[in-house]
């Protein structure tokens, strides 16, 4: 069977598993359909958790950014993990003894505020919708590299399969599929990484692996080796630090403080029975994510190895060190073809030079080589190929191609199932059952949910045709949106109970306005192109702080902000204080006190 | 449940929190990134001991963390009888 042929069966095969299942358990009732019914198993919603949450960044673009950024790589690591602590200590307890459906109705019940409740249903569509365009271009990724087709076609059969999935499956259905998205989506991932470990180390272990010596005979360890070959080329070593210290801190906390303020995760924490499970899942997915995120750095550092090496395969200077355009792998070709790969002889010597052409020093004396280098010719590398592109850049069987195929999709559709679920909920509970259109039954409350979905995958899939930046990136900003509106007005709602109406919607409010504007300043407005104010280089950053990174002082700003007014203005009404003495502790129904 | 009571789960919970968050802070900030170079001078297999809290050691923190914090909270609950059944 050809590799195309083997990749429709594999992925063919996930698709009827996943729809099967979301058939199987079809929500009923709202209660199933935005929390499971609450009957889900702390480890079952760990795992679901897990895929929930790993996206397609995590899966298809976090270790190609890691492969080309090296330790700098390393905020993805920590900022995508560290939040789980965060989660599990600071909020997901409280909110599920709070017991309700979406986290803008306990903003607005502990806020006492409509407005307050429509302010959180609109920091959770803006980073909801953020965070869906990446799972848009990942999907569109996965299937161009799988139908070998055009990326955008990609997109529209991923709206269209995302479609017919968000619709069929609530919480319930989207609980028990992401359970299986996640079994596909670590098998693709450790695979081909204790294949590629094996090969470069002889341990079969990845997190080991990318600590141990090469076994072809160099006697070095791997990451030295790594560091070896990229300096030889001019590009700066893979260990060392590159960015400042400051920015890496801010960075990694707005990823931390996002994660922990991210809708579509926080409700997962509703669909167990008890607090406490709700305390054991958070650590449970933590664990499943580990799994992935403590492989993510091998797999990028041994790609970065692999591909360094393809193209450099000898001393560099000598010409014949240097791969052959007519000699180049096949993978190299098909790639080229989804337009993520490109080259250029720029030098018309028949073969490939990779090196950095930015670096003067180093650019200068390979242009006094034999055959002179007269800059990169690998014009384009996309990091997502990484990932996708890595068993066929190691040479790895073609099942283990299809398997990684199927992986990305179901990181992708998992991802986009939570938001979706988060965003629809948001409309159909938040604003019309609970503002607009009270009276409504619970079987329309349903219909206007599931009518919302539709109108946000066009609008996702329309963002996903034209993104502002690689799939990780554009992530990365509705993390510094969570991290500025959503988590400091959920954390001072359970830690401080002095804070108030007036509080939250100005604490709200000035952190999501601060973190916007510097995000748009450099991206441009509603990320426009040409309408940026400042070109996005480290030279225009206020203090060097990068737009992806400042969403933890867009968190301060919140936190400031609420306190101040919290205490200029009226303390919040007695039962509102009896609500926050009975979301601490754990027994007892959140039920009743909530109704007041 | 009196309001003596009730303080003083809160603020046992509150004395827990404040012990893990300094190691996670600890663990990810610090060796991972504000004392990275001075870490990194001290081998851990064929890593640098720096880089490896940042792109391995501090994800297996974090996971310890949460379990630590998860029995803690469990026993603290008993102690003060606001278990769930």
């Amino acid at each position: 069977m050809d590799l195309q042929t083997l990749t429709f069966v594999v992925v063919g095969a996930t698709f009827v598993l996943y729809i099967g299942i979301a058939i199987w358990a079809r929500a009923s009732t709202t209660g199933e359909f935005y929390v499971a019914g609450k009957g889900v198993h702390p480890v079952a919603n760990g795992m679901a958790t897990a895929a929930d949450w790993m996206s397609a960044a995590s899966f298809i673009s976090m270790a190609g950014l890691i492969a080309f950024m090296g330790y700098d790589g390393s905020v993805y690591l920590m900022g995508w993990t560290g939040g789980y602590v965060l989660l599990a200590l600071l909020l997901a307890p409280y909110l599920r003894k709070f017991g309700k459906f979406t986290v803008p109705e306990f903003v607005g019940d502990r806020y006492y505020s409509q407005t307050a409740r429509i302010v959180a249903v609109l920091c959770l569509i803006v980073a909801s919708i953020t965070y869906v365009i990446g799972q848009m271009k990942g999907v569109g990724v996965a299937f161009s590299r799988f139908l070998e087709v055009d990326f955008s076609v990609g997109v529209f059969v991923g709206m269209g399969i995302v479609f017919i999935y968000a619709v069929l499956g609530g919480m319930k259905g989207i609980t028990y599929t992401q359970i299986a998205q996640y079994c596909v989506l670590i098998f693709a991932y450790t695979i081909p990484a204790i294949f590629i470990s094996l090969t470069l180390t002889g341990n079969p272990v990845p997190q080991i692996g990318l600590g141990s010596h090469m076994v072809d005979g160099s006697g070095m360890t791997l990451l030295d080796k790594l560091d070896q070959v990229v300096t030889d080329l001019g590009f700066s070593a893979y260990t060392a630090q590159k960015g400042s210290s400051l920015n890496m801190f801010l960075l990694t906390l707005s990823l931390m403080i996002g994660t922990a303020g991210l809708p579509h995760v926080i409700i997962r924490f509703f669909t167990v029975p008890k607090v406490a499970d709700a305390r054991y899942s958070a650590g449970w997915a933590l664990v499943f994510i580990a799994i992935l995120y403590t492989t993510a750095p091998a797999v990028g550092a041994m790609a970065r190895l692999n591909f360094v090496d393809t193209i450099q395969n000898g001393p560099v200077g000598e010409e014949s060190s240097n791969i052959e355009i007519a000699n180049l792998p096949e993978w190299m070709n098909r790639w080229r073809s989804t337009g993520l790969l490109e080259w250029e002889d720029k030098n018309h010597d028949g073969r490939i030079e990779y090196y950095d052409d930015k670096n003067k020093e180093f650019a200068a004396k390979a242009a006094g080589f034999e055959v002179p280098w007269e800059g990169n010719e690998m014009t384009k590398v996309d990091r997502d190929i990484m990932v996708l592109a890595n068993p066929e850049i190691a040479k790895l069987p073609d099942w283990v191609i299809a398997l990684v195929a199927a992986g990305g999709l179901a990181a992708a559709l998992s991802t986009a199932a939570g938001l979706l679920l988060a965003i629809a909920s948001a409309i159909s509970h938040d604003l019309l059952k609970g503002v607009f259109t009270k009276g409504i039954s619970e079987k329309t409350e349903l219909m206007a949910g599931r009518l919302s979905m539709t109108g946000v995958i066009l609008v996702a899939g329309y963002l996903g045709l034209h993104p502002p930046g690689f799939a990780a990136q554009v992530v990365a900003l509705a993390f510094g949106l969570a991290a500025s509106s959503i988590f400091p007005v959920l954390m001072m709602g359970i830690f401080d109970k002095r804070a108030n109406r007036a509080g939250a919607i100005w604490g709200m409010l000035s952190g999501l306005f601060f973190t916007l504007v510097y995000i748009f300043w450099f991206k441009g407005w509603l990320f426009i192109p040409g309408t940026e104010m400042a070109a996005n280089t480290p030279d225009n950053w206020v203090l060097g702080i990068s737009p992806e990174a400042i969403g933890a002082v867009g968190a301060l700003v919140n936190f400031v902000v609420a306190f101040i007014v919290s205490r200029a203005t009226a303390a919040p009404p007695e039962h509102i204080q009896h609500l926050v003495e009975d979301i601490r502790i754990p027994k007892g129904s959140g039920e009743a006190v909530a109704a007041h | 449940m009196t309001p003596e009571n009730r303080a003083a789960y809160w603020s046992a919970n509150l004395r827990l929190l404040i012990v893990l968050l300094t190691i996670w802070f600890l663990v990810s900030y610090g060796f991972g990134i504000f004392l990275v170079d001075t870490l990194n001078t001290i081998p851990l297999g064929g890593y640098k001991l720096g880089f490896w809290f940042a792109q391995q050691g501090s994800m297996y923190c974090f996971v310890v963390l949460i379990f630590i914090y998860a029995i803690r909270m469990g026993q603290l609950d008993r102690k003060f009888d606001v278990h769930e059944d």
